[in-house]
């Protein structure tokens, strides 16, 4: 009988292995995370190697070929370059976006759940508020009338999109702040700042993460559509959704020039919608289906 | 039923108000000076002045969120620099154009979706299962420019089948307005030619729009269905004897359903936002087009009034959805 009775792991740290070691294999259990994590990979790759590539030239309009593998565009630089260039301002600006609007998202949203009463109401009929507007023509009249700029365009499409964190912090916060170490932590005098920096956000953490990661695509894909209509980032900076817009007007005898651009960009946004898909399996296995 | 559908109409008031504040808010907050760019680069500092007090730009904020707001009222929307004409008539022009696209996609998204989304449920973890499932991933990631730039190179490029952009060809005169969305007003009017011209003018924008709803709406449905099926009641139809497709086409399809309506409410104000993007590419006249031109040139009004429009449209599909929902599942009871 004693054999049944569950044991704890011998250590903090044996736990904590043993935990990994069930989400690799969960997450290993579906190939499409796995092919989602070697896309992301492969990406992050690019966007590390990048400088040390630089932008190659030619001479313009070049098919692909072996030299060029993705042909050469109207100034002569090979499109190669370009897209490998491109990945580090389409990741960097696409992980700024989550970031600052997680930040944002969950301080709103910790502030409404915890304090309750006439503050959640307020914060929270503003939140419904900014998801009732065109997010995307948000970001852009935002990123327009601040100006062209990497930073620039981060902080307007973040504007866009912290509600949904503000929202989802704000359900994990009202669920946590009755649990019983909440109490505890009142009851020895903890003032609201300390309980919900040191007690709350540190076990809210998984869902927020699982939301970042299942952005991340959706990011970096808003990014180039801004790039794309011309607001935001501003060329020579290699940025794939401006190098589609430029491309545009060589269609269709030069296609080489636009097409590798935007496979980068279905390729990246894939790629971490996969990843996401398999760490919410990982870390939030009641949302599996 | 009726109580509860006034209620919420009353209800929509303090949203609307919101939501013109917030918009209001916005427009001002954001650097840039409208009144100089109407004067226009040339303008001395005295003329700059006197188009001030013109504007009512002079006054204090909430006297000149008064002003817009019961200007909204009365249907002045303000005037666009750009265009120099009123916004509320820009509006009436441009908006049936995204309208009769975003309801041609979602048409499309609906009709492919839901049975997709059906069958692969039905046929779970087989060949149609994981076909709809990789596919409508891949969908989801697509980015509708991209889609829509193939669409044309393949389509209208090279093949030359379809038309490269734009809602009817310019030199033609299009069939007498009556809706504003074309393809009605021709059938309307009785001209064959005229509709499959516009027909055909719609077909790849609304192609490019519906592949990302078309993908969410098959997942949401083929999860829902999956849910469905486990029921008591699906298994007593079996044990009853029931056809396979009557148990699937009366019983299933129903319930399954009324969930995935939900989310092609929330999707009707996704859509109405991100047509910018296809707009751009296809040189659809629409609102996204109309809003991107008014950006790039800091035309404040124009923006402000294809924000709210696009708002409220939003807030009353939602709220059409929630009513219609009570429609297809009389378990959900109003209070």
């Amino acid at each position: 009988m004693s054999a049944l009775v569950e044991r704890g792991p011998a250590s903090k740290l044996g736990s904590r292995w043993t935990n990994w070691r069930r989400g690799l294999y969960r997450f290993r259990q579906s190939w499409l995370s796995v092919i989602g994590l070697a896309i992301v990979v492969v990406l992050l790759v690019a966007a590390i190697s990048g400088p040390w590539i630089g932008i190659n030239t030619g001479s313009r309009f070049k098919p692909p070929s072996s030299a060029f593998p993705f042909g050469t565009n109207e100034l002569g630089q090979d499109v190669f370059s370009l897209v490998i260039a491109g990945t580090r301002v389409s990741l960097l600006a696409g992980l700024a976006v989550v970031v600052v609007a997680a930040v944002v998202g969950t301080t709103v949203g910790a502030i409404a759940g915890y304090l309750g009463g006439w503050i959640d109401d307020a914060l929270m009929r503003f939140t419904d508020l900014m998801l009732t507007l065109p997010s995307l023509i948000l970001a852009m009249a935002i990123a327009a009338a601040l100006g062209p700029g990497v930073p620039n365009m981060v902080f307007a499409i973040s504007m866009s999109w912290w509600p949904g964190f503000a929202r989802l912090v704000r359900g994990e916060v009202m669920a946590k702040k009755e649990e019983v170490y909440v109490q505890a932590a009142r009851a020895i005098g903890a003032g609201t700042p300390r309980i919900i920096v040191r007690h709350i956000l540190p076990n809210i953490v998984s869902p927020v993460i699982v939301k970042m990661s299942l952005d991340m695509g959706f990011a970096i894909l808003t990014v180039a559509s801004l790039g794309f209509v011309g607001i935001g980032v501003k060329p020579p900076t290699p940025e794939w959704g401006s190098l589609l817009s430029i491309a545009r007007g060589y269609l269709p005898d030069y296609w080489w020039t636009a097409i590798f651009p935007g496979c980068a960009i279905f390729l990246a946004v894939f790629g971490f919608n996969l990843l996401g898909d398999g760490l919410r399996d990982v870390m939030d296995p009641r949302a599996r289906r | 039923m009726l109580r509860y559908t006034l209620r919420r109409l009353i209800l929509l008031v303090p949203v609307l108000v919101g939501l013109s504040l917030l918009v209001f808010t916005i427009s001002n907050v954001l650097p840039g000076d409208p009144v100089k760019l109407a004067a226009g680069p040339q303008a001395t500092q005295s003329e700059i002045d006197s188009l001030t007090r013109e504007l009512g730009m002079d006054r204090s904020l909430p006297v000149r969120y008064w002003t817009y707001v019961s200007g909204l009222v009365r249907g002045d929307w303000g005037q666009s620099v750009l265009t120099r004409r009123p916004v509320w008539d820009d509006l009436k022009i441009y908006l049936p154009a995204t309208l009769e696209l975003v309801i041609a996609a979602l048409a499309l998204a609906v009709v492919v979706g839901i049975p997709a989304g059906l069958m692969s449920a039905v046929y779970a973890n087989r060949w149609p299962d994981y076909l709809s499932r990789v596919v409508s991933l891949g969908a989801i990631s697509m980015p509708r420019f991209f889609l829509g730039l193939i669409l044309q190179l393949v389509f209208a490029m090279w093949l030359g089948w379809l038309p490269l952009g734009g809602r009817y060809p310019i030199i033609d005169e299009p069939p007498p307005k009556l809706t504003g969305f074309l393809t009605i007003d021709a059938l309307a009017s009785g001209d064959g030619t005229a509709f499959l011209v516009a027909l055909q003018h719609l077909m790849l924008p609304a192609f490019a729009m519906s592949l990302s709803p078309l993908a969410t709406i098959t997942r949401m449905m083929r999860a829902t269905t999956l849910e469905v099926l486990q029921q008591d009641y699906v298994l007593t139809e079996r044990a009853l004897g029931l056809s396979q497709r009557l148990i699937i086409f009366k019983y299933v399809l129903k319930n399954a359903m009324s969930a995935s309506l939900t989310v092609i409410g929330l999707y009707v104000g996704w859509l109405l936002g991100g047509t910018v993007l296809v707009e751009t590419v296809f040189d659809w006249p629409g609102v996204g087009l109309y809003a991107t031109k008014a950006i790039v040139t800091q035309d404040f009004m124009p923006v402000m009034g294809v924000t709210l429009a696009i708002g409220t449209i939003f807030i009353l599909a939602n709220l059409v959805v929630d009513l219609l929902y009570g429609l297809l599942n009389p378990k959900v009871l109003y209070r």
